[in-house]
């Protein structure tokens, strides 16, 4: 495709989903090893043995690699909601601002702060406060992950919040609707246990190296010990949290639901497709089959989104199309009331300019009617509700096929670590390695469910991605993206070098 | 506590509190001005070591800081958010880029296997130095000259020229400030190498960059201070909240405010003694009297550009776009919420100040560097 045919909306969210999918390729490692590094420094501080320091600052030196790329990432990623969604910002601004300065103010000074310390206080500080500073540092990141998290699932179930027309924007009410939302809280759960089973491999993974090598055995046998216990725990947490999470996305995001299971026509007793080929050539209206092939586990999509094996599952089209039977309207009628939102909505703003008290009062009437269907006034057709389905359903089910292989994985590893002798399951120890890439890859797809699945709202519902961009030429777009595309590739590259030496040159004695 | 205050109070507040996050910015930003000067005061790689190492332990704090600077604008004052950074779009690109540059070229200098090779990640932070400091000057530069852009009235934004944001260079009073600021990190940061490390060699160049950039400092600071006082303003009609341009209208607001007047002088004073102490005197505590006078500095004329009915974000292409603190605030229970967060802020400066006495209680020297196994 000729890069000028892409428009200025498709430029701003490819240069998000890049900043988002590099970012995240740190950021996981980070929450998680954080917490390995604590308790391993923790068992040093216990029981005083040398061999613990020197795994805790082997581990560190790899945090501080992976953390600082992180942080480049990371950085763009809070103002790019500035630069590149700047009508998101003023819309949803007074909502989703207030997690963000919360991050800033509460988590990332206490991750910088103690970062210092625990890099450069091991002869500065004591034992006891260097411990503190590292757990300082583990809390500090997760607290970061928490308020952005927050901040994201506000975006797929937003709640707290109503819509001033004087102002034009939606306003918070209530802040512990916005921090505590059931959906808030899965969210962060899922994401960062995700993110410590992504550690948990990163640690097994490069210890297998090791015990492939026949090097640093005593140190790779503890780390790993350390490593598949926190991700055996995790992993299990993922999944429980997985079911909770998929829980609310079918109550507060139903298409995205159908787009993860690839249904189109809903039904009561709908089957969970455990494995399944997509029909390309399906779309929503037509009578085309929606796979080509699939393996279901009857029942169990109603059973798990409803807790009630017989509920009505509703699919793509009942959704688009409606479905009175089940109460569903149809996406046209919410655009009708969309579109007359957005003429009362100017009507009122007309009239204020003008003082005319009468007609301001009357449109304000006509836009409370249809005011919760604002968002749906910006749509160009009921179908531009449909995510990219094939997208959505091959990362949701590869994500879910490998959370059950790393569970299994974890099994096995700690079963021979108990036994110790896992140095010598020389096949487990490859698996171990080669599973490292695929723990990012279903982190990364998870991002993916998340975001792609919402399309094409920015907030769910409320404000479509089209509606969100700044006023910018596509192609100074095009430029950045380019820019970061090059400057992350570049910065990618580097740090994959760098830990790949320090991971061979392994532990100082 | 907060709920009982206007929503006028609240959003002075919070004016206030993000003119003390951006004093605190440009404080730190001696990590920046310290970052352009590797390659004049390090003569050799032991030297430049030194340098590099000092700073190091203290860069994520003026990264964190612009980090929650850009939070806290977001959260209370987003319609500036929304306008500046989507319309200003270039300059604060620059920005960025240079800062993703900093983030790990501290970290990745001196690893084996660095694939650009140590002196690509020094004149990466030499990028940030220069970018960070200049352009961060120019775009607080337009705080009291403006900027080409429209505000619907949906509050959506438009800058209404292609350059998005790069013009504001093109503009003297801004230009002055940006060189300010980087020409007075360049003299904090010289100060702190003083601070902090401990090698004659340095210290008696970092004095001699004291004095010649406290000196080029001074010219464009006083350039910039001439031309804020004598020129018109963007003033609010409070009852009307139309904008109107008044003469000598930031001067009036000194003396209008004067408390912010004081803590200005009091500011510009401590710069000039901490200069005097660093360049003729070499004491190393000048750095602590001269960012003390930044940070008071910094934060009047923030105070100076929102309060006293001014608009602290003009537009020049269309008067009544022009952002105050009243029109670009968030709700009273958003700056209610947010405003008990802030309480957090005497305890982060705390733990800060604990990390810093504790990390700099030793100064850095070629032998704290070899005991050390963590070092850029």
């Amino acid at each position: 495709m000729h890069l000028a045919d892409i428009s200025l909306v498709d430029w701003s969210r490819a240069q998000f989903a890049l900043t988002a999918i590099y970012h995240w390729l740190f950021v996981p490692l980070t929450l998680g090893l954080s917490f390995i590094i604590a308790i391993m420094e923790s068992i040093y501080i216990k029981t005083g043995n040398e061999e613990w320091k020197k795994l805790t600052k082997f581990w560190m030196t790899i945090f501080g690699i992976n953390f600082a790329i992180g942080a480049a990432t990371g950085i763009i990623l809070e103002f790019e909601f500035g630069t590149n969604w700047s009508n998101y910002s003023w819309m949803v601004g007074d909502i989703f601002g207030a997690p963000l300065a919360i991050e800033g103010i509460m988590a990332f000074f206490l991750e910088s702060t103690f970062i210092a310390i625990m890099f450069f206080g091991w002869s500065k500080v004591g034992k006891k406060t260097h411990l503190l500073s590292t757990w300082m540092v583990a809390i500090g990141s997760n607290l970061s992950a928490l308020w952005i998290l927050v901040a994201n699932a506000w975006m797929n179930n937003p709640v707290g919040m109503v819509f001033n027309p004087d102002t034009a924007r939606n306003e918070m009410v209530n802040f512990w609707d916005v921090a505590l939302s059931p959906f808030a809280i899965n969210k962060f759960l899922h994401t960062i246990t995700s993110s410590y089973v992504v550690a948990a491999l990163f640690v097994i993974g490069v210890c297998s190296w090791y015990l492939l090598k026949k090097r640093q055995i005593v140190f790779s046998k503890r780390s790993m010990a350390i490593a598949v216990i926190f991700g055996l725990l995790s992993s299990l947490f993922l999944a429980f949290t997985g079911d909770s999470s998929a829980y609310q996305v079918a109550q507060k995001q139903p298409m995205k639901l159908a787009a993860m299971e690839g249904l189109y026509k809903g039904q009561e007793g709908t089957g969970l497709v455990a494995f399944g080929v997509l029909n390309h050539k399906k779309k929503a209206g037509d009578n085309l089959e929606e796979y080509l092939f699939k393996i279901e586990i009857p029942k169990m999509l109603s059973l798990l989104s409803y807790r009630d094996a017989n509920a009505f599952v509703p699919g793509i089209e009942d959704i688009v199309y409606g479905n009175w039977h089940y109460n569903i309207e149809p996406v046209s009628k919410r655009m009708e009331r969309g579109t007359q939102a957005i003429i009362s909505l100017t009507k009122y703003k007309d009239s204020k300019e003008k003082n005319d008290t009468a007609a301001m009062n009357s449109a304000l009437t006509e836009f409370k009617q249809t005011r919760s269907d604002l968002g749906y006034g910006y749509l160009d057709k009921p179908e531009s509700i449909i995510p990219n389905v094939p997208l959505t359903f091959y990362s949701f089910h590869v994500m879910v096929i490998l959370g059950f292989y790393f569970i299994l994985l974890f099994v096995v590893i700690l079963y021979f670590v108990l036994r110790n002798t896992i140095e010598r399951k020389k096949f487990l120890l490859r698996l171990a390695l080669i599973t490292i890439p695929l723990g990012y890859i279903a982190s990364e797809l998870g991002w993916i469910v998340a975001e792609v699945g919402r399309q094409p709202w920015a907030i769910q519902d409320i404000l479509p991605v089209s509606k969100a961009t700044s006023h910018l030429s596509a192609s100074s777009v095009q430029i950045t993206f380019v820019l970061f595309a090059i400057l992350f590739t570049i910065l990618l590259i580097t740090e994959l070098r760098i830990l790949f030496k320090q991971i061979k040159i392994g532990p100082k004695e | 506590m907060f709920e009982t205050m206007t929503l006028s109070a609240l959003q002075q507040y919070w004016w206030i509190i993000i003119s003390l996050l951006g004093a605190i910015l440009v404080f730190l930003m001696f990590v920046q001005g310290g970052q352009t000067l590797l390659f004049q005061i390090a003569k050799n790689e032991e030297e430049r070591k030194l340098l590099v190492n000092s700073l190091g332990r203290k860069w994520e704090l003026a990264f964190t800081t612009l980090v929650t600077f850009g939070g806290a604008f977001f959260a209370s004052f987003p319609l500036f958010y929304s306008t500046s950074f989507g319309g200003a779009y270039w300059i604060w690109m620059f920005i960025l880029l240079g800062f993703i540059l900093q983030a790990v070229s501290y970290e990745f200098r001196k690893k084996p296997n660095n694939f650009l090779g140590p002196k690509v990640y020094e004149i990466f932070l030499f990028i940030n130095g220069l970018l960070a400091t200049v352009l961060i000057g120019t775009a607080v530069g337009t705080f009291f000259t403006g900027s080409p852009f429209f505000v619907d009235k949906f509050n959506l934004s438009s800058w209404m020229v292609c350059s998005h944001g790069l013009e504001a260079a093109l503009n003297t009073q801004n230009l002055s400030l940006g060189l300010a600021v980087f020409f007075l990190t360049r003299m904090t940061g010289s100060m702190f190498f003083i601070t902090a490390i401990d090698h004659d060699v340095i210290n008696k160049r970092s004095a001699k960059q004291i004095l010649i950039n406290g000196l080029v400092f001074l010219v464009f600071f006083l350039m910039f201070i001439g031309l804020l006082l004598t020129k018109n303003g963007f003033a609010v009609d409070p009852a009307t909240s139309k904008i109107s341009m008044e003469p000598y209208k930031y001067l009036h607001n000194f003396l209008q405010m004067p408390f912010v007047f004081v803590l200005f002088l009091v500011g510009v004073l401590l710069v000039l003694f901490g200069f005097i102490k660093g360049a003729f005197l070499k004491k190393s505590n000048a750095f602590w009297f001269t960012v003390t006078g930044v940070v008071l500095t910094v934060f009047s004329l923030f105070l100076v550009a929102g309060l006293n009915n001014t608009a602290f974000y003009p537009s020049n292409y269309d008067l009544q776009s022009s952002l105050t603190i009243a029109r670009a605030s968030s709700s009273h229970y958003t700056l209610t919420a947010m405003s008990y967060v802030s309480l957090l802020v005497p305890f982060i400066i705390a733990y800060i100040w604990y990390s810093w006495r504790v990390l700099t209680k030793k100064k850095i020297s070629v032998s704290e560097l070899e005991e050390n196994e963590h070092v850029y």
